[in-house]
């Protein structure tokens, strides 16, 4: 029997997405350019028995999921630029508390109200630095439609597997675009489920580490009772204050996703086995970037292209493997260089990086990167 | 018949001295004794209850029969 | 006979954070003593709270409890409950937390009526913060940033959650101690979106600043400026003047209520399919 192929707009092919990783509660409030995903989840939530509910502004979705997540839901919260400068306070609670629930967030232009209709990289760094306090980030940047979907369950599985939130973050090109999808078949995509207590209630603590970084998380309602707040808390869930005790507590936060980076950073490696410039992009501007290769490549140029697919944690070590290599890295992006100034970190001088930044609500196009494809000597 | 009286439970542990219990005593069985609450006459005490059900701090526990 | 609270306290928790005659203490008494009386199961039991001193009342009572962010406990409460219905789930948390910062989410789950209880401790101040003025400040009342006198109006809770479309609203002070589990009660009984507001003291950062000597000086003015609706209705508006209703103050068992009405959508969007 074939695969379902369907001809998909990317938001609509992160929503499957969401339903195939088995998404069964989603919340959210009206914004562009991703109001589509919540659309859809109205349609398609209560068919299977679960829940969508718009909620009264953005802060009170991000708040909705992370209740609905301590029941045991998989969840799901969609948003943009505004909407996710608005979250970033839960989103913290999340990463405290350590709730599982994936953030969909279509970059648009910003800041504040920006240009709603318009594409934009520049949330990244907010993926990373928009709440206060350390924390970990899993941030994901997809490329195609097609991978949205994939990628769309890869979130859930990472925020699963590491009990924390995960960010998949598509620019508006990528949301809005369509291309044909290829439905993987039930079961072919592995679904990772957040781990369960083996102990009894009364032996239960939500944060014990002798099970790990990622300790099992119960669910509200299945026997287990236990405490959970945005405070700085012990392993038993209860706030504390004692200096060892937080300090433990934000390391392995931290630790259980940065110790764990070569589990979850993806990326593409395109011509790169002999490039002397390597482009280094993500979204939708990869595509382009993919493009620029090509083309410099069939002018005799050795360009290559290393394309994120996780953008945190940041590949710094794969970039600075490539650094003692190569000629010259580009990193084209719709930002005033956000990936950039990661890229000069991770190429500690070695190389130079040239950016290619616009924040005019336009893609940037192969040409411009084919130029300074060429630049590089 | 002999009246029965009631114990009165006034942890130190958890009494904040703040007089609640004294005040709306209607009996006047109880008094700050330094800073906690105390028994002063527990035969005037008609077991109404007022104490233990006004102290904010879970401190007092009027056992009767 | 004593009741017995330690049944439903988390061992080793107290003494709990409130100061020398907040009346927190005695609403969270008062909270024990309803769920004690419907016989809820602490395992299906969630209490959900946001940031200040009421909001620390969760961490006390051993239940599933969730000390949230500032404002947020009734969108969090409102995931939980939407995602596992069959949970009997209480929200409480104070003034500003929940008509504030809160405002948006309290009013909205007022008018969605889902099958939650919203206990609001209304002590008409941020004590955490070291006494900030609230909605809830009574206009002209000194507090820490209303240094020459409150400015603003204050909001009426329970005409708040009325207007917003809850559909129990009862009132209480701390001082009518043996009335705050009645009222409780028959919020968590209700179906739909209850509100139980009850008035409260702070001693240390509203009482000192607005010259009451003392917690009992606190605790009686609660008990002079409390008047039960059905005596309200024998008394003229001059009587009533300064004097605030308490009991029951209104119900409304005919408002659909939220997941029921969701359950219908799923039979709906099944029956589309």
């Amino acid at each position: 029997m074939s695969k379902k192929v369907a001809f998909l707009q990317g938001n609509e092919a992160a929503t499957y997405g969401a339903l195939y990783a088995g998404c069964t509660f989603f919340a959210g409030y009206p914004i562009t350019p991703s109001t589509e995903v919540a659309e859809i989840m109205s349609i398609e939530l209560p068919k299977i028995g679960g829940k969508f509910i718009q909620m009264e502004d953005e802060i009170g979705a991000m708040a909705a999921i992370l209740g609905a997540s301590l029941t045991g839901a998989k969840v799901l919260d969609s948003t943009s630029g505004p909407g996710f400068s608005l979250k970033q306070e839960l989103i913290g609670m999340g990463c405290i508390s350590e709730i599982p629930c994936v953030v969909y967030n279509v970059m648009r232009g910003g800041p504040s109200t920006g240009m709603p209709t318009g594409p934009s990289q520049s949330d990244v760094m907010c993926a990373k630095w928009g709440t206060h306090g350390d924390h970990p980030a899993i941030c994901l940047v997809p490329s195609t439609v097609q991978e949205l979907f994939e990628e769309m369950v890869r979130a859930f599985n990472l925020s699963e597997k590491y009990r924390t939130p995960v960010f998949i973050m598509p620019d508006e090109i990528v949301a809005h675009m369509r291309e044909r999808v290829v439905f993987p078949e039930p079961g072919e995509i592995p679904l990772i489920e957040r781990t369960t207590p083996t102990v009894s209630p009364a032996d239960y603590k939500p944060y014990d580490t002798s099970f790990g970084d990622v300790p099992p998380l119960a669910a509200f309602g299945s026997g287990y009772k236990f405490h959970v707040t945005s405070l700085n808390k012990a392993q038993d869930g209860f706030p504390t204050t004692k200096a060892e005790l937080v300090q433990a507590e934000e390391e392995r936060q931290v630790r259980k996703v940065e110790g764990n980076a070569d589990d979850i950073i993806e990326f593409e490696e395109y011509q790169l086995d002999d490039a002397e410039v390597v482009v280094i992009a993500y979204g939708s501007t990869a595509r382009s970037a993919r493009y620029a290769v090509n083309v410099a490549r069939e002018q005799g140029i050795k360009a290559g292209m290393f394309r994120l697919k996780t953008f945190w944690p940041f590949p710094y070590k794969q970039i600075t493997a490539m650094a003692g290599k190569v000629k010259g890295f580009i990193t084209p992006e719709m930002n005033l260089g956000m990936c950039f100034g990661e890229v000069e970190r991770a190429a500690q001088g070695k190389v130079p990086v040239i950016g290619i930044f616009r924040v005019d609500g336009e893609p940037i196009n192969p040409d411009q990167i084919l130029d300074k494809i060429k630049g590089v000597k | 018949m002999e009246k029965k009286l009631p114990k009165i439970e006034i942890s130190e542990k958890l009494c904040k001295g703040c007089h609640i219990c004294v005040e709306f005593c209607p009996k006047d069985v109880l008094e700050m004794k330094g800073f906690y609450a105390s028994v002063k006459n527990l035969e005037a005490c008609i077991s109404c209850m007022q104490c233990e059900l006004r102290c904010p701090d879970f401190a007092i526990k009027v056992i009767t029969e | 006979m004593a009741f017995d609270y330690e049944k439903w306290i988390r061992p080793g928790k107290l003494p709990h954070i409130w100061c020398p005659g907040c009346g927190h203490g005695i609403i969270m008494k008062g909270m024990i003593r309803a769920m004690e009386s419907l016989k809820l199961k602490k395992e299906n039991t969630v209490i959900v709270s946001g940031i200040g001193c009421a909001s620390r009342l969760p961490g006390y009572i051993d239940c599933c409890t969730l000390h949230t962010a500032h404002g947020r406990a009734a969108a969090f409460a409102t995931g939980v409950k939407l995602a596992k219905p069959e949970m009997d789930v209480i929200i409480v948390g104070g003034d500003g937390d929940g008509t504030a910062i809160g405002g948006n989410h309290f009013i909205h789950a007022c008018r969605r009526n889902i099958n939650l209880t919203y206990i609001i401790m209304n002590n008409n101040i941020y004590g955490m913060t070291g006494g900030q003025f609230s909605p809830c400040t009574p206009t002209g009342a000194l507090a820490s940033t209303t240094p020459y006198g409150n400015p603003d109006p204050g909001f009426d809770v329970a005409k708040l959650a009325i207007g917003a479309g809850a559909t129990f609203v009862a009132r209480g002070t701390s001082f009518h101690a043996n009335q705050i589990d009645k009222l409780i009660a028959e919020a968590i009984q209700h179906k739909g979106f209850s509100v139980v507001e009850i008035l409260d003291d702070c001693p240390t950062t509203y009482g000192r600043r607005n010259k009451f000597k003392s917690v009992i000086e606190m605790m009686n003015r609660l008990k002079d400026i409390a008047v039960p609706v059905k005596a309200a209705e024998k008394m003229t508006a001059e009587q009533l003047k300064g004097k605030v209703l308490t009991g029951v103050l209104y119900k409304d068992d005919t408002k659909p209520e939220y997941t029921v009405e969701y359950d219908k959508v799923i039979e709906r969007a099944k029956a589309a399919k």
